[in-house]
């Protein structure tokens, strides 16, 4: 297997605040390959979101990355200086955020926004630059690229917004791409428009892309791996056909019981009983035991690590090996 | 067959999106309207479960709001156990009418008063409506409220941001329960949340259903959510009802192309890495809907017919289709 292409390392992200630190992210450790979506799904409050922001270095202040190590292709990132980062940023890293309009600046249009980040990585002409422009429009499905690209944001649509976006995000032909939440605001029907073009521009650039997402359909359409994050810590990781079909954590079995299948007609939907501890108030041992049917006096204190359990890795002192 | 217990029929609500008269006669702007709901029809029977779907913009929040009188109709009537609702509102009937229906919100963090405590605010409607006499009768009924939607009586006690997304929706449901109403309207009452929350809101929901015979309006996106609540389904476009069938045709066979495309545009945890076949354009700005049938523009099956003449909701094979597609059999 070759080197990955993102590497993060027993990343610890902490929020100092008056009444003690909160460890919001907690031993965090993933990697993707080139050309590889990997998936990180969880619900609110997961960390998911976080976890990208640490990675672009975009942490809201005062949070910070208190251990671990981040790495691009090899390189260190997580301690580079605010200038370097930005150059990294935009550069070798594509962000695309929820939503589309705050993403965009109301007050230039799309060409002018398109044209300045192009200029700012790349060594081209103004001319040169806006050409670039029409062509990443047009690649991602944009009608008459030519036109649209003297319109300003308000001009277009939520899946146009976005398509923008995405658009900025591969200016600089990045090699990552860390998307947050891409569809989220869309509907379903827009939602799938936007999912092809993310695969297609991973398949075509050999990008890799990181879909934050709380939707497990978006995963099991889009990803070729998927990281299932509880309470800031990564509760299992694996291809996504495991995880989906023979899900070894019982978070993980949980999440997807929960699910209203297309297909499959049950009277009641399978429900885990309360909600995820918040920072304030982390259980000891595994932050799952008091929500799990599984859970021992072992889950009470001892903290699991992640291990191996077929294809996948779930960190479970009693992970599902049957099928569930 | 019992009457069903609402039916509504050619229900239209036009909003007026004019620019202000000054702007109208300087800059001379036209005045504009939205026809948020263009003449829908539908009934739903005692202690089933009507739901409609469709995409934002839709109109579907529109008609849950004119069901329970948040909006006046600007055309057609809706009827309640017989009543005609836009007469009995304004009578003196009203108040015992309003007692049978309630309603659920979106949002359980803007639908909750946040300076109330969940006393007051799953009280208020019992007080509303003269049904309790005493404040201790009225802290012993939303206790049992309480515990009925799995939350603890205690709780009565606590401010709205003391508790979770879920715990906000299930007041929201002890709210609505409060006066021991027949149907409940519910406009996207999960989609706030998380899918294990969303588990526990939709089984409380079923369960209520069984035990007291609710007769539910289920406003939502989310087509699973749909299939797993809903014993007939509508499907909503421009404003428009294109198919109502029952919940097990709809998903065997759907007619409608775009109920079609809706369906193959689900992502479904159960098909990994399926290609699904992307809906083609997007919804038309309905300021200025396209003629004919509104979907034309992003319908494959579309010829002149459908550019031109407005095709009707007419029974077909069982089900209610608006196509002409269908009716003529060109639809496959």
């Amino acid at each position: 297997m070759t080197e990955p292409l993102l590497d993060v390392r027993h990343l610890r992200v902490e929020f100092p605040t008056r009444r003690g630190t909160l460890l919001a992210l907690d031993d965090i450790s993933l990697t993707i390959s080139a050309g590889e979506i990997l998936g990180v799904v969880g619900e609110s409050g997961a960390g998911k979101s976080l976890t990208g922001a640490a990675i672009i270095g975009l942490l809201d202040p005062p949070g910070r990355i208190a251990a671990g190590e981040i790495r691009l292709a090899g390189r260190r990132i997580d301690n580079l200086p605010y200038e370097q980062m930005r150059r990294v940023r935009g550069r070798e890293i594509g962000a695309v955020f929820q939503d589309p309009l705050t993403s965009l600046n109301p007050l230039y249009t799309v060409g002018q926004q398109l044209v300045e980040t192009i200029t700012t990585h790349l060594d081209l002409s103004a001319a040169q630059a806006r050409r670039r422009a029409v062509e990443l429009l047009a690649s991602t499905g944009i009608p008459a690229p030519e036109a649209r690209v003297d319109h300003y944001p308000h001009q277009f649509s939520g899946g146009m917004r976005q398509r923008v976006v995405i658009a900025l995000a591969l200016a600089a032909e990045p090699k990552l791409i860390v998307a947050d939440e891409p569809t989220t605001a869309l509907d379903v029907s827009i939602q799938a428009q936007i999912i092809a073009l993310l695969k297609k521009v991973c398949r075509e650039q050999g990008a890799a892309v990181m879909l934050v997402t709380h939707d497990m359909g978006v995963i099991a359409e889009a990803c070729d791996r998927v990281a299932v994050m509880y309470a800031g810590r990564v509760a299992e990781i694996g291809p996504v056909a495991d995880v989906i079909h023979r899900p070894a954590h019982p978070y993980t079995a949980g999440l997807m019981g929960a699910i209203p299948a297309m297909d499959a007609d049950r009277e009641r939907l399978l429900q885990i009983d309360g909600a995820m501890p918040r920072l304030t108030a982390m259980p000891p041992g595994c932050a799952f035991h008091p929500r799990c049917g599984r859970a021992t006096d072992r889950c009470r204190v001892d903290r699991p690590e992640l291990a191996a359990v077929g294809q996948t890795q779930a960190a479970c002192w009693h992970a599902v090996t049957e099928e569930v | 067959m019992n009457r069903p217990l609402v039916e509504v029929e050619d229900l239209a609500k036009v909003f007026d999106v004019s620019p202000p008269w000054l702007n109208r006669v300087v800059e001379r702007k036209p005045r504009a309207f939205v026809h948020a709901v263009d003449g829908v029809s539908f009934s739903i029977e005692r202690g089933r479960t009507l739901a409609l779907v469709g995409e934002s913009g839709c109109g579907k929040s529109t008609i849950a709001r004119l069901l329970v009188g948040l909006y006046g109709a600007t055309r057609g009537v809706v009827r309640f156990d017989g009543n005609d609702m836009a007469k009995s509102l304004t009578s003196r009937q009203a108040l015992p009418l309003r007692r049978r229906m309630q309603m659920i919100f979106q949002d359980p963090y803007a639908s909750l008063n946040p300076r109330w405590k969940v006393l007051d605010i799953v009280a208020e409607p019992l007080r509303e409506h003269g049904l309790v006499d005493s404040d201790a009768e009225a802290r012993g009924r939303v206790g049992e409220l309480l515990s009925s939607v799995g939350l603890n009586p205690a709780d009565a006690e606590k401010f709205p941001h003391q508790f979770s997304g879920g715990q906000r929706q299930r007041i929201s449901i002890a709210r609505a329960l409060a006066t021991q109403p027949e149907f409940l309207v519910c406009d996207e009452p999960t989609s706030a949340l998380d899918v294990s929350v969303q588990a526990q809101v939709l089984n409380i929901m079923k369960d209520l259903q069984r035990e007291r015979g609710l007769t539910y309006l289920f406003i939502s996106h989310n087509l699973a959510v749909v299939r797993h609540v809903a014993d007939q389904v509508g499907v909503m476009y421009l404003g428009r009802l294109v198919e109502v069938a029952d919940k097990a045709e709809l998903f065997a066979r759907p007619r409608h192309p775009y109920t079609r495309m809706l369906l193959d545009a689900i992502p479904d945890i159960h098909m990994t890495g399926r290609a699904r076949t992307p809906v083609q354009g997007e919804v038309p700005n309905p300021l200025n809907p396209p003629s004919g049938c509104s979907f034309h523009p992003r319908c494959p099956l579309a010829n002149d017919r459908c550019k031109a003449e407005r095709p009707a909701l007419v029974p077909v094979q069982g089900v209610r289709v608006a196509c002409h597609a269908v009716e003529e059999g060109r639809a496959g």
